[in-house]
């Protein structure tokens, strides 16, 4: 089957260019449709700025470089700015960590859902309306209506989510990212804007990216999970598999973290030290200064992503060897 | 909304009696009384100079004269100028159009250049254009506007020649002032009498468009600056990046959904631009020798008329405070928020 979205060996650079700081590196992501794909990593592995450069968001002195970025059969790399805009915020849509903050408070949440649908499918009137209305409906927003006029400084935090969210599928899109949707809001609210999200994929199937610090949740709704750490991709892999049997030592630390992490915790106990930044990057493998299993060859050579037994992993010595396949074809040889 | 314009209202009562008791005490600090001055440096008999005191009612100590100014105030009456006899109000509404026909044009010119200078600034940050716009509007901000105002003249007027000295028409006309407007009047004479008025519309450009200039270099500049980080600012909000995201065109993510929220903080600059208008045009007048208020009150000062001074700059200072009273709804209803405000 083709998948629905390929990224190869993605890249993003920010600053000097003879010495740039690679915020993504390398980067290899496919997401099939309908199939939704967990990723997880420490605060600055990357999570976002990956979705900002398929979302074709990062500006210029940001660079931007892939072997291959496309979507729905179509190359992204090769469109012109505005050939992308017409996949984008259609085809696939983005939301985002603070709803509060991203609608316009100048402009009615009515206005702010049917600019989609006027740009995209040039929906007009009575049927524009319409259409609104629906989508308010579908995302559970009581009252739906009177809302319609109503500025966002009128709503709450989960209110602004579910008007984002009828903005982002407003166009069906076959592709939705979710940056972190409910880490803004409540306790209470953060469950049902999850379910809400899970049971949108469904209703429209739709593939969905979830990024989130919690994995629990990754555990119980993602079909494959991307473990993320300082620009890269550590392990990437099905869930549950992946989460019984961690190949790479950073899946196990952010595992072994879990009670923290599920409350939204964003630097591991479990795993001293911080994401290397701009400046501190080492030159061997990323994670050989914090990695409990480090070995001479870690801190010298940067490890490739290769096949393991549940995916694939970025690690000289991973935990479980190797895939049973390979393993099972040496022994044949 | 009805108690924010009730609030911003009550405020007002303090500043204007503010305004009379600072005009009231300034003027008579400087030395030299109205008689003195008319006289000037020919003796000056004692007992002529404490009648004409006396028919002023300049004699009465201080404290009284106030009171009778804030009398008359309150009846509505701005006294007549002690030179000219006329009354103020009247002077006033005479020379108002030819000042008004000035700040018009200054704001026009630094409102519409200095928006498009912010924006395309912002939008192109760090470009030669951006450095350029800052570097420009610093200098511009900075400028003694009687320096400014004669180097153009130098530069336009006399080299050139491509712009005439000062006054607002060639004497060559002579038009009835309609509107007191003297673009407009220009140009309903011409069309009214062809031949007699020939080419005096574009006459009274030509005599505008250099004051405006050097008139409107400093609201430019600061509304250039003030547009630019505004910019900058609401660029780097979440909802600019939603609307990015949402795939629309980028001038609609600038005009829609960032200038519109940028221009809130602008407005409020633009609307205290008045005063400096107003100060502007007092420099800008002296030198162009434009008749409009600003040369009006110069003329009052230097010669003691202590009428038209209080009530000259009272009644500028009301129209500034109005001014900004309107700027102050206009941003309420620009920003939500405000608007829906209890
Ligand atoms: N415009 C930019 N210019 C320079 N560096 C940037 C820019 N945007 C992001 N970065 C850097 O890129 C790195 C990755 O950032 P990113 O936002 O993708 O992290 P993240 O995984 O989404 O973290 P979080 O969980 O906190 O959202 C960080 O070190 C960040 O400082
Ligand atoms: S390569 Fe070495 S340092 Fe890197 S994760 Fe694997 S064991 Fe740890
Ligand atoms: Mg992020």
């Amino acid at each position: 089957m083709m998948s629905l979205l390929t990224i190869k060996n993605l890249s993003v650079a920010f600053g000097n260019p003879a010495n740039p700081f690679r915020a993504v590196e390398n980067m290899d992501l496919t997401v099939n449709q309908g199939e939704i794909v967990g990723i997880v990593g420490e605060s600055g592995s990357g999570k976002s700025v990956t979705m900002m450069a398929l979302m074709g968001l990062i500006d210029a002195p940001g660079r931007v470089t892939a072997d291959e970025l496309s979507f729905d059969g179509k190359n992204l790399l090769k469109m012109s700015a505005r050939e992308r805009r017409k996949i984008v915020g259609k085809d696939i849509a983005m939301i985002f960590q603070d709803p509060m903050t991203s609608l316009n408070p100048s402009y009615t949440v009515g206005y702010q859902i049917m600019e989609v649908l006027k740009v995209h499918q040039g929906l007009r009137g009575a049927a524009l309306k319409q259409r609104a209305l629906e989508l308010m409906e579908m995302v559970e927003i009581p009252a739906a209506k009177s809302r319609l006029d109503a500025y966002p400084h009128q709503l709450s935090g989960g209110m602004s989510q579910r008007v984002v969210i009828a903005m982002a599928i407003a166009c069906n899109p076959k592709l939705l990212i979710a940056d972190e949707p409910t880490t803004a809001l409540d306790v209470t609210i953060q469950a049902q804007i999850m379910e809400l999200l899970v049971n949108l994929q469904k209703s429209q199937n739709m593939a969905l990216i979830m990024i989130t610090h919690d994995l629990a949740v990754v555990a119980e709704v993602a079909d494959r999970v991307a473990v993320m750490y300082a620009g890269q991709v550590a392990e990437l892999g099905r869930v549950p598999e992946l989460f019984r049997q961690p190949a790479h030592p950073y899946t196990e630390a952010l595992l072994s973290s879990i009670p923290e992490h599920s409350k939204g915790a964003e630097r591991l106990s479990t795993l001293p030290g911080i994401v290397p930044g701009q400046y501190d990057r080492p030159s061997g493998c990323l994670l050989s200064p914090r990695c409990p299993y480090a070995q001479e060859r870690c801190r010298a050579e940067r490890p490739l992503l290769t096949p393991s037994a549940n995916g694939s992993v970025r690690c000289h010595f991973p935990l479980i060897a190797q895939p049973v396949e390979i393993r099972d074809r040496k022994v044949a040889q | 909304m009805l108690l924010f314009i009730f609030r911003r209202l009550s405020v007002l009562i303090p500043t204007f009696l503010g305004v009379t008791l600072l005009t009231f005490g300034l003027i008579r600090m400087i030395p030299g009384d109205p008689i003195e001055v008319m006289v000037g440096e020919r003796t000056l008999d004692p007992v002529m100079h404490a009648e004409a005191m006396h028919r002023l009612g300049l004699d009465k100590p201080l404290p009284a004269q106030y009171a009778d100014y804030l009398t008359n105030l309150l009846h509505g009456n701005f006294g007549e100028s002690l030179i000219t006899r006329d009354s103020v109000w009247h002077e006033f509404t005479t020379l108002f159009p030819a000042t008004l026909e000035l700040a018009t044009a200054a704001m026009i010119f630094a409102v519409v250049v200095g928006l498009l200078a912010g924006v395309v600034a912002a939008i192109k940050r760090g470009s030669i254009f951006d450095h350029g716009v800052m570097g420009i509007s610093l200098t511009g901000f900075s400028m003694p506007i009687f320096w400014w105002g004669l180097i153009l003249i130098m530069f336009f007027s006399v080299k050139l020649g491509w712009t005439p000295v000062s006054g607002r028409l060639d004497l060559a006309y002579d038009i009835t002032p309609r509107t007191g407007f003297m673009l407009i009047d220009s140009w309903l004479a011409e069309r009214a009498d062809p031949s007699a008025n020939a080419g005096a519309f574009v006459d009274a450009l030509k005599h505008l468009i250099l004051p405006a200039i050097v008139l409107g270099t400093i609201p430019l500049a600061v509304i250039a600056r003030m547009t630019r980080s505004s910019m900058l600012e609401v660029l780097r909000e979440d909802y600019v990046r939603t609307a990015r995201a949402k795939g629309l065109s980028p001038a609609r993510v600038i005009f829609i959904h960032t200038l519109r929220n940028a221009l809130i903080p602008v407005l409020t600059v633009i609307g205290l631009q008045v005063g400096t208008l107003m100060g502007g045009a007092v420099l800008t007048e002296t030198i162009f020798s434009w008749p409009g208020i600003g040369k009006w009150l110069i003329d009052a000062i230097s010669r003691r008329d202590y009428p038209v001074v209080q009530n000259g700059i009272l009644i500028v200072a009301t129209l500034i405070i109005v001014v900004n009273f309107i700027v102050d709804i206009l941003y309420g209803i620009a920003n939500p928020r405000i608007r829906h405000a209890k």
